[in-house]
């Protein structure tokens, strides 16, 4: 089981959960778990997220392996300048 | 990828200083920008803009225009479909204005014709009948319940009510308690600020030249951060195959972000389309201000508590950010990068995406960050002053590290943001005498910096020099730095290496100039095609050797026997392996394409010295020092470049840059004369010190350098001027009227 960190204004998705729990191996499993798990969470997933992975942030790359340990943070999709 | 193990290789090439690939073309003006293009039978575009903030669009009759001699083709929303994905059909709406005119300036119909003169008069011969509607400009009258819809339906699930439909996203972020925080603090200080919209400011007006055949192919070359986004938004817009538009990227002449999406290209190919002949659109400055983005405008609160020895106990804010007529995600980045320079048990962001009558906001060098960080730099240098502690000594006892949990939620990897204040603390800028109606202010800022799509391809020419294609436009020196890091691998003279900038067809996907990405993630793939062109060329030699391709290695431009079980053979050089490629195999190439990932996070620190002239307002910068963390610095020339060219955009954002609206909801300053940008004799020599903490994510250390140094400086002003003349604003910029003003207030 994969822990992972919501940010804050989709906690009202995870019954107000700062962290929620899915069994996962990598980004994709994450996410379609988070998806069927919480699915007030599925509308966010569908727009783009990112994850942060130790402390990395990843934008897309669904294969990215999660390991049981690792600190995993959903962010929102980011862009730049 | 990781930083190789060896990272005490000393570098050949890498951290030199070559001089630029395109300074001569540059220099001498045979550089080809968007505005260069041309071909034969080209027509020449123009498109008419809303004289409205807000308007429904009544009818549009072009057939007097398309009478006018001379006019090839004219073109409106009816000339376009409907794109299935709403993000696709928000850039079309933008380019053309379908039912509504949103913003001053916004395109409603275009024109080509055989001269520019001819598309002008056509374009006063087209008759839009408007039905005008309240217009809304500012962020906060935006969000009130009551206040005019620039666009109904757009808010998201996660918006909280109470808010008008014009605030279309929200977001929340942090932890700790902050209650608990608070109540642990001496001092609290609550305060709000105001940021206005500022455009990117690039010298070089958006412009391309499309060509659509009979057949449906197409042919686009434009000024652009990327060729590969430029086609697909395009593609989509048009009903085409990707296959069948080609893009080419132009000379780019600055971007800053406001340069990864498209305005004038849709129309000038379904210009094309409708006439049959290529077209030719060039911006005018007026029009780059009315109708490209600049970056949002703010409205913000922030609360921070202190103790008396200058330990942060919680912090707060929330940000409203306007970002023009269409839906943006540009507050989500202010919200996590506000307090990302801190170590914080409490902390809390929320952040609302909000509709105006204005000009689509667009990227702009670490989109979101430089507003959030000026007001919460504001209201730490103000406690420090109340407090009567050293600001960078606060900033220090509170800085993120490695292992500080980040108040957007991940764990800090080696960041160099400590390393950058002890510098900023030992260097002489820090303790250097000041005069009267002088202040020095300091900064932090953050970016987060990103990777993503790359695709690159290097070539060993049969003389053993080297060519690599790679598909993002340069717009900082990343052909520089891309040769620096293929030579430096393959062990060849930077001057044997060269690197273009492929078209669409050319090479494979790679994501828009964005992100600080392209020196982390180009030069990652560069090093993985160099190294796979090795592995080819030590397997050929192995096979001329007759040895374990194992046994081969290569080191100094040659392949060389691993050791002495290998066998005596005298090293082949890079030049003799290419010279035999028809022999041993064919052509020599690596490839590498990669979603990179692992772009390492940057801080910076700006300091700086101002005097304020109590008789006019003005503020002279006196003394300007960026500190920043880089990674490894390929090209330093280009690294020190970044930081002083974020460094003076961010000046002028803070001291005089800013779109003003009238009440008629119309853009009053459109050009440079009125929005005033910071010239070389503003300004003294930005001096810069790199520091070079290694990226563990990139096998050579590199970080993104190009955004950070724009979020410093406009709390660095704001809090030099607070000390120079002991009166601290809450907005930017601070224009010398409002300076004047509140000297005069204060008497």
């Amino acid at each position: 089981m994969v822990k992972v960190t919501i940010w804050g204004s989709l906690r009202s998705a995870t019954d107000g959960q700062v962290e929620v729990e899915v069994d996962a191996r990598n980004f994709k499993e994450l996410l379609d778990r988070l998806a069927t798990e919480y699915p007030g969470l599925k509308p966010q997933i569908e727009r783009g997220v990112s994850l942060a992975l130790d402390g990395k942030i990843y934008r897309e790359a669904w294969f990215t392996e999660i390991g049981p340990k690792s600190e995993v943070v959903l962010m929102p999709y980011m862009t730049g300048g | 990828m990781a930083l190789d193990s060896k990272m005490n290789r000393v570098f050949k090439v890498v951290g030199t200083r070559p001089p630029r690939p395109d300074g001569v073309e540059k220099v001498t003006g045979r550089a080809m920008y968007g505005a260069d293009a041309t071909a034969p039978g080209m027509l020449v575009g123009r498109i008419l803009r809303s004289p409205h903030a807000h308007a429904i669009i009544k009818s549009i009759d072009v057939s007097a225009a398309e009478a006018l001699k001379g006019v090839k083709a004219v073109v409106t929303a009816a000339d376009f479909g409907v794109p299935d994905d709403l993000s696709i059909r928000d850039v079309q709406d933008n380019c053309m204005a379908q039912g509504k005119a949103l913003y001053h300036g916004h395109a409603v119909a275009a024109v080509a014709a055989n001269t520019a003169a001819i598309a002008s008069q056509a374009l006063k011969l087209i008759k839009v009948r408007y039905e005008v509607l309240p217009h809304v400009t500012d962020v906060d009258e935006a969000m009130r319940p009551g206040a005019p819809i620039v666009q109904e339906g757009r808010a998201l699930e996660n918006v909280a009510a109470g808010f008008s439909e014009n605030v279309t996203s929200q977001c929340e972020f942090g932890h700790g308690d902050l209650e608990v925080g608070f109540a642990k603090a001496d001092k609290v200080i609550e305060r709000s600020f105001t940021t206005a919209a500022t455009h990117q400011g690039y010298i070089e007006p958006h412009a391309c030249l499309a060509s659509m055949s009979p057949d449906g192919k197409g042919d686009l070359w434009c000024c652009t951060q990327g060729q590969f986004q430029v086609r697909t938004l395009c593609a989509e817009i048009m009903g085409m195959d990707a296959s069948q538009l080609r893009v080419t990227a132009s000379e780019i002449g600055g971007g800053f972000g406001g340069k990864t999406t498209v305005f004038i290209e849709p129309v000038a190919l379904a210009l094309s389309r409708k006439s049959g002949r290529p077209v030719k659109i060039v911006m005018t400055r007026d029009e780059v201000f009315k109708a490209t983005g600049p970056t949002v405008s703010s409205s913000m609160d922030v609360k921070i508590g202190m103790t008396n020895d200058g330990r942060i106990t919680a912090a707060q804010a929330q940000l409203r950010y306007q970002g023009g007529a269409f839906p943006c995600g540009t507050v989500e980045m202010g919200a996590q990068s506000a307090f990302a320079c801190y170590n914080l048990d409490a902390v809390h962001t929320v952040g609302w995406n909000v509709l105006t009558n204005r000009p689509k906001e667009a990227a702009y060098r670490a989109p979101g960050a430089p507003m959030a960080i000026y007001a919460v730099e504001s209201v730490v240098d103000e406690l420090c002053q109340e407090l009567g502690l050293d600001p960078l000594n606060v900033r220090l006892k509170n800085a993120s590290t490695k292992g500080t949990k980040s108040s957007y939620g991940p764990t800090f990897d080696d960041i160099g943001l400590r390393a950058t204040l002890e510098a900023a603390k030992a260097h002489p800028h820090c303790s250097a005498p000041l005069g009267p109606n002088q202040g020095r202010g300091l900064s932090c800022g953050f970016w987060f910096n990103f990777g993503g799509n790359t695709c690159v391809s290097l070539n060993i020419n049969t003389d053993g020099t080297v060519g690599i294609t790679e598909g993002n436009p340069d717009i900082g020196g990343s052909r520089a730095a891309i040769s620096q890091m293929a030579a430096e691998e393959l062990g060849v003279p930077y001057d044997k290496v060269r690197t273009i900038i492929a078209d669409t067809n050319s090479l494979g996907y790679n994501d828009v100039t964005d992100g600080s990405r392209v020196t982390f993630s180009v030069g990652l793939a560069t090093i993985e095609a160099a190294r796979n062109a090795i592995k080819v060329m030590c397997g050929r030699v192995a096979k001329i050797w007759g040895i374990d391709e194992d046994a081969v290695i290569w080191e100094d431009g040659c392949a060389k026997p691993s050791g002495a079980n290998a066998g005596d053979f005298t090293p082949m050089s890079i030049e003799e392996i290419a010279a035999i490629s028809s022999n041993t195999g064919g052509p020599i190439a690596g490839h590498f394409e990669v979603n990179a990932d692992g772009a390492g996070v940057s801080f910076g620190v700006h300091l700086a010295d101002v005097e304020v002239d109590p008789e006019t307002g003005a503020t002279k910068i006196l003394r300007y020092t960026v500190f920043q963390d880089a990674g490894k610095a390929v090209h330093p020339d280009y690294v020190e470049g970044q930081m002083q060219g974020g460094a003076v955009q961010g000046i002028g954002w803070a001291l005089n840059e800013e779109y003003i609206y009238g009440k008629d909801g119309l853009l009053q300053n459109a050009g440079f004369l009125d929005y005033r940008v910071p010239v070389a004799s503003d300004l003294p020599n930005i001096e810069t010190v790199i520091l070079e903490i290694p990226n563990p994510g990139h096998p050579y250390g590199v970080r993104g350098v190009g955004e950070t140094p724009i979020v410093p400086p406009l709390a660095t002003l704001s809090n030099a001027v607070a000390r120079a003349i002991g009166i601290r604003l809450f907005e930017l910029p601070m224009s010398p009227p409002k300076l004047l003003k509140a000297i005069r207030q204060k008497g």
